[in-house]
């Protein structure tokens, strides 16, 4: 790994007094930055440690549930708030890395995680998002856990997040702070597709860093499920993941959010399916038709064809289980 | 040369690229071994003294307790865990797997939790306390999750040993070993080459039903 020098953080004016510049980087749990850093896909010369700032609470808001930058994978997935409010963002967590990797990931980190892929990680093969103009070697490559949705002929890379596919369903907001101040952007507006410039993972600005989270109250707790699909029983990338959370009342959707993982470059919010469902009965057919609309627009490359029939599987069964209709 | 430099704490001159930097502190250092006499810069020379006062200058300071013994060592910021109880501290039980976090062979407790010390730099663990495989029996007496592996043969090749067993204790303490099915789940961070996780699972079980303290 390349020599850097290492600030101890301890307010937050420290870190933005220290960020900003390319070359220097957040550190917080480290579980994919170190690996990337010990693999020479990124060799920064200033790392930022922010671990010692106050951003670890997972608190009560009027109106939803604030959940700090810091606060550990772990910490969240057995937190009785989270647990009793948001059962979805619990499960998300759980369903990702290890319990070793989940004690040491945080939030914020989990967010900022790369989109990634393995051609990304192999230094001897091109890459737009490693090295931008080089090409991409999964477009025509071994391209089986790529996206099926929102890629461009720079990137097919997919976010790799479980916790992201869980805050983008639950309509969670991004709490950022900058030399100018504050601001609040929804979460599925965080993480960004690859277009030209794959490069380019999600919306913080140079200079910006994660505060925290906020879930917004809602009524999906009793009915929500994320199924995950994988190579192997835990600790595996998605092949496709969905989260599902329902409001049932009197066997009819109220309301409805699915979002899926592993098929983009950015958590995959399924606005459409969702108002497709809102007023139908709880029914396999609802849910078929549901995923019917989610995969409009999808699209395969040689070796990931199999998503399209998974995906829409995994949405109608995820719905299934949230809804108690198996 | 960085005019700055020595106003700044040891190592935290962001322009300096790395070489540039340590040569710079082994000139300066010869340099000030020559003002001083011809013989005295020969001894200098001799005792890498340029070496060493260039070392300073790069390391950090980290003090952290481990298996209950504190310890106060100067570490380069990109030293993971991993390698400093190995290569610093000689605590060669805790092992280097894949050193990427994927097989938890490296698995340690800091403050009481099981993480991959491959993925963790030492300068981040800094106040903390770290149990290792070494710190987990009591002189000649063994932890009764080591005593189980023991009984229900719960390795074949050994390497993936001290990370089962570090990750089964959490498993335990965590309360994530209430089931065969819970327990397969919580500890698939540690992967055995070897296939031995059905006797992993069978000496998990005994330790829990046993209800001694882990």
């Amino acid at each position: 790994m390349k020599q850097f020098q290492y600030v101890r953080a301890t307010t937050q004016q420290n870190v933005l007094d220290n960020i900003g510049r390319p070359g220097t980087k957040i550190i917080a749990g480290g579980t994919n930055l170190v690996d990337l850093m010990k693999r020479g896909v990124t060799a920064p010369d200033k790392l930022v440690d922010i671990n010692h700032l106050p951003l670890k609470s997972i608190a009560p808001t009027k109106t939803g549930l604030h959940i700090g930058a810091l606060a550990l994978n772990s910490a969240v997935a057995e937190n009785a708030l989270v647990l009793q409010k948001q059962p979805l963002l619990s499960m998300a967590l759980n369903a990702g890395a290890s319990p070793q990797l989940r004690n040491m990931a945080t939030v914020g980190g989990n967010m900022m995680q790369r989109t990634r892929c393995t051609y990304f990680y192999d230094t001897t093969m091109p890459c737009n998002k490693r090295e931008p103009g080089t090409g991409c070697g999964a477009l025509e490559g071994y391209n089986k856990m790529h996206a099926i949705f929102g890629t461009s002929n720079q990137c097919i890379a997919v976010h790799p997040s479980d916790m992201c596919v869980g805050l983008a369903a639950l309509d969670a907001v991004v709490i950022i702070a900058g030399k100018k101040g504050e601001r609040r952007i929804p979460f599925t507006e965080f993480h960004r597709l690859p277009g030209d410039h794959p490069e380019t993972d999600n919306h913080l600005a140079p200079g910006e860093m994660i505060l925290g989270v906020e879930i917004p109250d809602n009524n999906f707790a009793k009915h929500s499920h994320y199924l995950k699909i994988r190579d192997r029983q835990s600790y595996a990338f998605a092949l496709v993941s969905v989260a599902a959370a329902l409001d049932i009342s009197g066997g009819t959707i109220r309301n409805a959010r699915l979002a899926m993982g592993g098929v983009a470059h950015k958590p995959w919010r399924l606005f459409e399916a969702e108002r497709s469902l809102i007023g139908k009965p709880v029914s396999e057919e609802s849910f078929k038709h549901a995923a019917q609309i989610a995969m409009q627009g999808a699209k395969a490359y040689e070796y990931n064809a199999f998503k399209l029939r998974m995906a829409p599987a995994a949405i109608t069964e995820a719905l299934k289980q949230a809804s108690g209709l198996v | 040369m960085k005019s700055k430099m020595p106003a700044m704490p040891p190592g935290c001159d962001p322009e300096a690229p790395e070489n540039s930097r340590r040569n710079f502190l082994k000139q300066s250092a010869l340099i000030t071994a020559v003002a001083l006499t011809p013989a005295a810069a020969a001894k200098a020379a001799e005792l890498h003294v340029d070496e060493k006062i260039a070392e300073a200058f790069e390391k950090l300071p980290l003090k952290m307790e481990v298996n209950g013994k504190a310890q106060s060592l100067m570490v380069e910021p990109r030293a993971t865990l991993l390698d400093i109880l190995r290569e610093q501290l000689d605590l060669t039980g805790t092992k280097k797997g894949c050193d990427h976090g994927q097989c938890g062979a490296c698995t340690v407790h800091v403050d009481g939790h099981r993480i991959n010390s491959c993925l963790t730099l030492g300068v981040m663990v800094n106040g903390k306390k770290i149990t290792t495989i070494e710190g987990l029996a009591k002189g000649d007496e063994l932890h009764p999750m080591q005593e189980a592996f023991l009984k229900h043969d719960g390795f074949q090749c050994g390497y993936c040993t001290p990370g089962q067993i570090m990750s089964a204790v959490a498993c335990i303490r965590e309360g994530h070993a209430n089931s065969e099915h819970e327990i397969r789940e919580y500890m698939s961070g540690n992967i055995c080459r070897c296939g031995a996780y059905p006797n992993i699972v069978n000496a998990i079980q005994e330790v829990k039903q046993g209800g001694q303290a882990v």
